[in-house]
């Protein structure tokens, strides 16, 4: 029971993770109609660099700040060279470009760190445990995430259903023209957005990095994921991002956890593990698979 | 009478595209004598490697250039025809039964028919799915599904996971190995050449209308009448089953599978193939693999983070080339 309970903060506590990658990555896609492979590299370079300052001053708040910022510099300059110019080009373009992008980051990382992942310890202030429920304690650090996430969340809440630019947010999502038309600067919105969607990659990438390893390629994995909670949770809604990420993040721990178990009960171990390996790493897809028959635009849809 | 009219006299109307492809189709049948005779034997094998990307290219460009199902989980395709010759090979050495029930086979043909067949199951599968959406969210359901093949096959410790699986001899047909360099590319130029003319019939067929017309207009096929879900699943399925073809070729050629082969950045580099070399035109995937391979050979012997150029590269080439290399048809 204890073990349940744990495997769920567990996938919470990814979840959280991928609502933090999605909700940029659906936020650009919604309202700039872009697709932006980039943002797993940002991811990225928020974790390298939030890691290597972390480790250089022991400031967990420094490294957070400074890993932040790289990748919002990183996002800012990419959206000012790259981007900017294939926003009125198919999303095939956007798609080869930001691949580019992408060898061109993942290499550079190579060069700048090395092959080897680097590791960063969990700041003292978080690292111990809390009893949760009586003999259920669980690591603060995590605790922490989850909190930030749906900090995160409820911000992104207010900010799109009670400000101004949540409002030209919303408008530009469904009527882009028409909100050009209305005398609104779009291209200072949409450098806002995608700056948003920078930071709070940059943010999961310093969170990511005490209990992930900081390696290269950890962009592209978790933008895979990132896709697909999208695509559950019905592209350009920051809702559905969030419903799916949690529901991606529950099903594959739970499944990653318990699966190879419950074969086990019913054949024998060396073959259980096997299968309940490879199961538990395709689930996610299958999970994706069965609610596109069941709803083919996602749980929450944007443009309705 | 002037030096054009004699020659429209002597070789009929032909367009200086016509005579290119020619030179093109010599150059490439020649390619490995040349090689051999000036001691360059090791640029057989790369000319076999563009081969082989050529072929899984254009079965991309089927469905994204004809079709306009812009996918990006085609090296899924590949690595599924990779992988079913490398486990059928695998039993067959190993003597041992696939499933407990299918003996291996060391049979070429045998196995590409299986590579292509299960290619073509999974496109069928996974098509029928994806293609309840499209434009972006068919690209994401398609990346979707090559990340879960990908994942799948690093899990499966029994063949290798994620080091992969080595052939221990390649495939024969009739005797013949597919060991030998020489022999692969020719088999591999044999069976490209085969593929750009039925691949040439389809397209120009009553079929290939619809799937190009529905690539235009869905609504407006849909109001002439026909279903256009099938055409283009049909379309869909037939390219994964040629990247299938591919896949296995792919596994003689390197006598090596990992699960590298159906990671979405081998996605990536079959769309930077097509797009290269032009979107929708008969030759321009081939273009594309050659220059694309090309590339990646020339800088990776210059440096070892040729990715670092290549990157940016690919940029420029979206930004700047909008056309392609193979021009317009």
């Amino acid at each position: 029971m204890m073990l349940v309970a744990e495997q769920i903060v567990n996938g919470l506590q990814l979840g959280v993770m991928l609502f933090l990658i999605s909700a940029g990555l659906t936020l650009v896609f919604g309202v700039m109609g872009l697709v932006n492979l980039t943002h797993g590299s940002l991811y990225m370079i928020g974790a390298y660099v939030g890691a290597t300052v972390v480790n250089k001053t022991s400031s967990f708040i420094l490294g957070g700040l400074c890993g932040i910022a790289a990748a919002a510099a990183a996002g800012g300059a990419v959206e000012f060279l790259v981007l900017r110019k294939l926003y009125q080009r198919s999303f095939l373009d956007q798609v080869l470009a930001t691949y580019g992008l992408i060898l061109f980051f993942n290499e550079g990382t190579t060069i700048l760190w090395g092959r080897q992942p680097i590791y960063t310890d969990i700041p003292a202030m978080l690292a111990s445990s809390v009893d949760l429920l009586p003999g259920f304690s669980y690591q603060v650090y995590r605790l922490f995430i989850i909190a930030v996430g749906l900090m995160v969340a409820a911000g992104l809440y207010i900010l799109i259903t009670k400000t101004r630019i949540g409002m030209l947010i919303r408008a530009g999502a469904t009527h882009r023209d028409m909100v050009r038309a209305l005398g609104i600067n779009i291209r200072l919105l949409y450098t806002a957005i995608f700056g948003l969607g920078a930071l709070l990659a940059g943010l999961a990438g310093f969170l990511a990095a005490p209990i992930f390893a900081v390696q290269v390629g950890m962009g592209e994995q978790i933008l895979v994921l990132g896709f697909v909670v999208i695509i559950i949770g019905g592209v350009g809604s920051i809702r559905g991002a969030l419903a799916g990420a949690v529901l991606v993040g529950l099903v594959d721990t739970l499944t990653r956890a318990f699966l190879p178990g419950l074969f086990r009960s019913v054949m024998e171990a060396n073959q259980a593990s096997s299968l309940g390996a490879a199961l538990s790493s395709i689930v996610v897809y299958l999970l994706m698979a069965i609610i596109l028959i069941w709803r083919p635009k996602g749980l929450f849809p944007a443009n309705q | 009478m002037t030096i054009a009219e004699a020659v429209v006299l002597v070789t009929g109307r032909r367009t200086w595209r016509d005579f290119a492809v020619l030179g093109g189709a010599l150059i490439l049948i020649a390619f490995p004598l040349i090689a051999q005779a000036f001691g360059y034997s090791f640029l057989v094998s790369i000319g076999g490697r563009m081969l082989i990307y050529a072929l899984a290219a254009s079965s991309l460009n089927l469905a994204l250039g004809y079709g306009g199902m812009v996918s990006l989980g085609h090296a899924a395709f590949l690595g599924l025809g990779g992988y079913t010759a490398a486990i059928l090979t695998f039993h067959h050495f190993d003597d041992s039964l696939l499933f407990g029930f299918i003996p291996g086979t060391n049979n070429a043909l045998i196995v590409v028919m299986a590579s292509m067949l299960v290619a073509a199951l999974f496109a069928a599968a996974t098509g029928a799915l994806a293609l309840r959406t499209s434009g972006v969210h068919f690209l994401m359901i398609t990346l979707a599904f090559g990340q879960m093949i990908y994942y799948l096959f690093v899990a499966l410790k029994s063949y290798g996971g994620d080091d992969g699986l080595r052939l221990r001899r390649a495939n024969e047909f009739l005797g013949v190995s597919l060991r030998d360099d020489v022999t692969l590319y020719y088999v591999c130029l044999a069976v490209l050449f085969a593929y750009f003319v039925l691949a040439g019939r389809f397209i120009n067929s009553r079929f290939g209308f619809v799937v190009r017309g529905s690539r235009e207009s869905e609504r407006r096929m849909a109001h002439f009448g026909y279903r256009t879900f099938r055409y283009k699943l049909v379309c869909y399925t037939i390219a994964g089953s040629v990247a299938g073809l591919a896949g296995a070729l792919l596994a003689n050629h390197e006598r090596f599978v990992s699960p590298d082969l159906m990671h979405w950045t081998k996605s990536s580099e079959l769309l930077v193939m097509v797009v290269l070399g032009g979107i929708a035109t008969r030759y321009g995937a081939l273009i594309g693999a050659i220059v694309l391979i090309g590339m990646e050979s020339l800088l990776s012997s210059i440096t070892d983070h040729w990715m670092f150029v290549l990157g940016p590269l690919l940029v420029a080439i979206v930004l700047f080339n909008r056309r392609g290399l193979a021009g317009r048809e």
